[in-house]
């Protein structure tokens, strides 16, 4: 691992006062620090924003805002993430495992990178993490690469469960820019596709950070299903998932939600919205 | 005699002035040589930590790098931990941070101040040991032994947690931790024996 100066900045501020492009955010560092170690992430400094954004879940105007340092842990046993958006809970108890839940931050699940193994693999060209290589998943072990949305420079899919549920509800995600000032971005327009840029996995602008997820009041609370197939029944990434809302009324389906997980470069891809 | 003595004087300061020329030459060297050092490979840093580690509060140095794993076995000799894949896939080197369960080999040193860690050696009371761990003793829960520490340490927060009203509820909260020996089914008895 290359050597990094340490800082933890106690203000928002403070934190993108520090955040120089050498520097990267330090969260739960269930990903970055993995990352690290197989120095595929060199970061010169590491800011740790774990007491200057929020770990509060907090319900405004009808709308459920999670703070960037809720863990994943909490999230899912949320009161009123429980109530208004049980769907989130039952996506985030799909991925990793107690203890990567309890460390990882829903900002940071957001940020996470591909697992496609040959981006995992320095000795292996790869698209994404050297950008002009090539992909060597596109004819190589691609069992669980993308199977909607690729092209030929990358077939890496998204890996995570909680984006999953996110991209069927609507949520939005709240971001502060480099120059401090507050922007909001829906979450379907949150990653991206591989395109020409295969290195960038979203549209999150340099040096900015994600503050908080809203979730707009919604009818889904009472039928819902987050439905993942896996290698084993547990602590496995998907092969594909899927999250399910119907807003149920006499008897009819008034409105559907269809989000797929673990099969495109941005969760969610393909999201199907309906309403009569 | 006299050319000679010339040659030597001569001699003796041109190997003098050579040898001071030398002698200037190693810091200058000396100095370039760090520099394009720490140009390629960037010199270590450390950082203050202080951290209470089994209730034992301590006051270390350590390198910004360290893992909480590395960092317990290789600067504390706290070996109870154990390092299975280094990689956040294994959970052999499961801990408590605050009282919860997490991986030590993806957690910094250097974001521990004013955290409490627990480790398998703090778990015990003196030559008593905790009820998991005389669980797992009598419910046959290890066979090798190696993912041991880390399953008692998340068996306990499983149970803290309130994970184990069924056999699929304590398996799915143990996912976390895998155990090659295949002691499964051993661990559960422990746990449910544990849970009550
Ligand atoms: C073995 C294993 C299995 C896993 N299985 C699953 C799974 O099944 N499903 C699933 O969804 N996930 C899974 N994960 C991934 C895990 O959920 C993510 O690693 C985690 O959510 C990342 O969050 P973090 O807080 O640890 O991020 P970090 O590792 O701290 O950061 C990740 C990235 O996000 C950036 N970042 C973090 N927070 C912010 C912010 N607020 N603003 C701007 N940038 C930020 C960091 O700079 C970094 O680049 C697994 C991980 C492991 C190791
Ligand atoms: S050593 Fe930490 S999870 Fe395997
Ligand atoms: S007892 Fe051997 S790995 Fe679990």
């Amino acid at each position: 691992m290359k050597p990094f100066s340490f800082s933890k900045p106690g203000s928002l501020a403070k934190l993108m006062q520090a955040r120089k492009d050498a520097a990267q955010f330090l969260a739960g560092g269930t990903n970055l620090v993995d990352l690290m170690k197989k120095n595929i992430a060199a970061p010169g400094a590491l800011i740790d924003i774990s007491t200057a954004l929020s770990d509060k879940v907090e319900l405004t105007g009808g709308k459920l805002r999670i703070g960037a340092m809720v863990r994943n842990s909490a999230i899912a046993t949320n009161a009123q993430v429980i109530s208004k958006a049980p769907l989130v809970a039952k996506a985030v108890l799909a991925g990793a495992s107690p203890q990567i839940r309890n460390m990882a931050s829903t900002g940071g699940n957001l940020l996470q990178r591909t697992r496609c193994p040959y981006f995992y693999d320095v000795s292996t060209p790869c698209n994404k993490r050297q950008p002009g290589t090539g992909c060597s998943a596109l004819h190589g072990e691609n069992r669980m690469s993308a199977i909607v949305g690729y092209n030929d420079q990358c077939v890496a899919v998204h890996p995570s469960d909680l984006c999953v549920a996110l991209a069927a509800l609507d949520a939005t995600v709240n971001v502060t820019n480099a120059q401090q000032k507050q922007i909001v971005i829906p979450f379907k327009d949150f990653h991206k596709l591989p395109d020409n840029s295969p290195d960038r996995d979203n549209q999150l602008p340099a040096n900015a950070i994600i503050t908080s997820i809203d979730i707009p009041d919604n009818p889904f609370a009472q039928h819902h299903a987050y439905v993942k197939i896996r290698d084993r029944d547990s602590y496995a990434f998907a092969l594909i998932s899927v999250a399910a809302a119907l807003h149920i009324q006499g008897g009819r389906i008034a409105d559907v939600r269809l989000a797929s997980g673990g099969v495109a470069h941005k969760p969610g891809a393909g999201t199907k919205q309906s309403s009569s | 005699m006299n050319g000679k003595q010339s040659y030597s004087r001569r001699f003796f300061l041109k190997t003098s002035g050579a040898l001071a020329a030398l002698a200037a030459i190693p810091a200058s060297v000396k100095s370039l040589y760090t520099e394009v050092r720490n140009f390629i490979v960037s010199p270590r840093q450390t950082i203050p930590l202080s951290v209470t580690i089994n209730k034992k509060a301590l006051k270390l140095t350590v390198d910004t790098r360290t893992t909480l794993l590395d960092l317990l076995r290789e600067n504390l000799q706290l070996t109870g931990t154990k390092k299975g894949c280094d990689h956040g896939q294994c959970g052999a080197c499961t801990v408590h941070l605050n009282g919860e369960r997490v991986l030590s080999c993806l957690t910094l040193a250097a974001t521990l101040p004013g955290k409490e860690v627990t480790t398998i050696e703090g778990l015990a009371n003196g030559d008593q040991l905790h009820p998991m761990q005389q669980a797992f003793i009598e419910c046959d829960g290890f066979q090798c032994g190696y993912c041991t520490p880390g399953q008692i340490m998340s068996a306990v927060a499983c149970v803290n947690e309130g994970h184990t009203g069924s056999v699929a509820e304590i398996k799915e909260f143990m996912s976390g931790n895998l155990c090659r020996c295949g002691a499964y089914n051993g661990i559960v008895a422990s746990i449910q024996k544990v849970a009550g």
